[in-house]
């Protein structure tokens, strides 16, 4: 009907199908296909660091080693994989370390209580998911901002975790397969932190779910107007960060054989923040991925661990974590615009 | 559904008011739009345009007064309740994300999913997405360029695309002109009055160019302060007749 306005793009228009699909476009070399890949950047710095640290470090390639990074890494990128969603819908939760120190001591209780191992570990797990529905209602329903609201929180759980402890460890379950499959066997934290990784990337690209979730946070009324539910958008993000939280932490205890109550905390949920950070989430909403997080992780977790292997003291690790998070972030908007500019279409109107 | 004889409201408002806190939105609508015709809605910023859109689309719900769609009266308890009845919306800031590119953007909150696992059909929603905007016959290069790329017109004729391609029964355009050059708005207007012909819809426009509203509507709707002060068939109006309507209100409340 209206072909003969169309008929500028005659060549394309012929084809719509090769058109669409193709996206990227014939002519566009391959160097500059591989920039739009954001996660590119930070993988090229963590294979750097992991070859230098190779290099200065004796023991750095060793299985020892790798376990050793794993652990760090782990929990971050668990942690971290919640955060990302949650910052993609432009929220943020402060309080999930707080989550993490907690849920080992729920499990205790439950387990105290007369509770299987197993299902004390479901039934800790599901309080977290609580935890975070309560959140999310608060920021939601009450409409506080979700750093005011996380902070409060933050500090609620914070004291439960020291009174229900009295401030002590106490020492973890052991002589089960709960514990074998659950933080206990060699790899198993890992290998819960991969699967995780794997399960929200998936949901975040492949999924309704994942768009619903660009969409609340890049245009909140937008995304309103077209019906997405945001509100419940942001309550499930915010039960699915609390969760994970609270399952790292009790992986992590279960692992070390001791649940303590001062683990965890702000730190804890500031590296995995960072880790995000690192890995290419804004904290603007609208963008970001899993994938780049568990990188953003693997670095930090590289880092640490080769600065404890050549000596050098956690107060200048906390100097390159600065600047790696001040740097990373400069990268990111300045390769964003690259990006753009780079795969932006030809004006034809 | 019963054939209409094409005489039945597809949408009809009765008494319908709306306030947030003080300030009184719409006061007692009446209004009704037919299959096959296209109602002009104009009014001055803040008169409740957009407001009556989206009680229209489920997006508020009013306070007094009722809905009826197809003879029915109906509470849209939703936009995605409105969408499952066939009504369809531009909305005037045009709901679209940035971060998103165009196809999804297109399908947002109707994206299309594979079963049993439901990972989105990101083939199948390209190509249609091309479909739509070809049909509509605006030239984006792109359908998996991020929205945040175009230009606002390109943006605009997206969020048409995105409405007309759903087959709706209602459409509601919210100043869908507004960002476009002449070209695009000129082929959005025939898109409508290629709609119109058709005849199996019905269409609320609200615009700010009088020309365009009388050219291109069967029927006008003047909103003043949230109330409905003209109702005229296009025909029996024109655009100087239109502009005075406007004005006479400023002369009026110019008098101490
Ligand atoms: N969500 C809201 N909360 C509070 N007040 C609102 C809201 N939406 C609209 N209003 C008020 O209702 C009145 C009507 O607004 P509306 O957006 O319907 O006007 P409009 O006719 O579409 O104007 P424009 O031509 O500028 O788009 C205005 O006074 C506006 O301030
Ligand atoms: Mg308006």
């Amino acid at each position: 009907m209206t072909r003969a306005v169309t008929s500028k793009g005659s060549g394309r228009k012929d084809q719509p199908d090769q058109r669409s699909e193709h996206a990227r476009g014939p002519g566009i070399p391959f160097w500059q296909g591989l920039i739009r890949i954001k996660e590119l950047s930070i993988l090229l710095v963590t294979i750097a660091a992991g070859i230098y640290f190779s290099v200065t470090s004796v023991g750095f390639n060793s299985a020892e080693n790798y376990q050793t990074i794993a652990q760090y890494l782990a929990p971050w990128a668990i942690i971290a994989a919640g955060q990302v969603m949650l910052l993609i819908c432009a929220e943020i939760d402060l309080s999930a370390g707080f989550v993490f120190t907690l849920a080992p001591f729920i499990l205790i209780l439950f387990y105290n209580n007369g509770l299987p191992l197993f299902l004390a570990l479901v039934g800790a797990v599901l309080m977290c998911t609580g935890i975070g529905v309560i959140n999310g209602l608060i920021r939601t329903w009450l409409n506080i901002p979700s750093f005011i609201t996380t902070l409060g929180m933050a500090f609620l759980l914070q004291g439960i975790s020291l009174i229900i402890s009295n401030g002590s460890p106490v020492s973890a379950p052991t002589d089960s397969w709960v514990v074998d499959v659950f933080g206990g066997s060699q790899w198993s934290e890992l290998i819960w932190a991969l699967v995780i990784v794997a399960v929200m990337q998936t949901i975040l690209s492949a999924t309704r779910f994942g768009v619903y979730t660009k969409a609340t946070g890049g245009n909140l009324v937008g995304a309103a107007e077209s019906g997405i539910r945001t509100k419940r958008v942001k309550i499930i993000n915010f039960a699915v960060i609390s969760t994970f939280a609270g399952f790292a932490g009790i992986l992590q205890g279960i692992r070390v054989g001791s649940f303590d109550p001062t683990n965890g905390g702000f730190n804890t949920m500031f590296f995995a923040v960072a880790a995000a950070v690192i890995g290419g989430t804004t904290l603007l909403g609208g963008s970001g991925t899993v994938v780049g997080a568990l990188l953003g992780a693997l670095l930090l977790g590289i880092v640490y661990d080769g600065f404890n292997l050549t000596g050098v003291s956690a107060n200048a690790f906390n100097v390159v974590l600065g600047i790696a998070i001040l740097v990373a972030m400069t990268l990111n908007v300045y390769m964003t615009v690259l990006r753009k500019r780079i795969s932006s279409p030809r004006r034809s109107v | 559904m019963t054939e209409q004889n094409g005489i039945q409201d597809v949408v009809r408002a009765e008494h319908v008011s709306k306030s947030f806190g003080p300030v009184n939105a719409l006061e007692d609508i009446n209004l009704s739009v037919r299959k096959g015709e296209v109602l002009g809605l104009i009014g001055d910023n803040g008169a409740g345009k957009s407001t009556l859109i989206k009680i229209l689309t489920g997006f508020h719900q009013p306070d007094e007064g009722r809905l009826l769609f197809e003879g029915e009266p109906i509470e849209l308890r939703s936009v995605t309740h409105a969408r499952s009845l066939g009504i369809e919306t531009v909305f005037q800031d045009l709901a679209m994300v940035n971060d998103l590119p165009v196809y999804l953007n297109l399908h947002l909150n109707a994206e299309l999913v594979h079963k049993p696992l439901p990972f989105l059909r990101r083939r199948e929603m390209k190509r249609r997405a091309r479909e739509a905007l070809d049909s509509i016959g605006i030239d984006i290069p792109s359908v998996t360029a991020e929205v945040g790329q175009l230009s606002g017109g390109q943006r605009q004729a997206i969020a048409v695309a995105r409405s007309v391609y759903a087959e709706a029964k209602l459409l509601l355009l919210d100043e869908p002109l507004a960002a476009m050059g002449a070209k695009e708005g000129g082929l959005i207007l025939r898109l409508l009055s290629e709609l119109k012909e058709r005849g199996d819809i019905a269409i609320i426009l609200i615009a700010h160019n009088y020309s365009q509203v009388v050219d291109v509507c069967d029927r006008v709707n003047l909103l003043q302060h949230g109330k409905i002060t003209f109702d005229k068939r296009s025909k029996d109006t024109s655009v100087a007749e239109l502009l005075e309507l406007v004005h006479a209100e400023y002369r009026l409340s110019d008098v101490p």
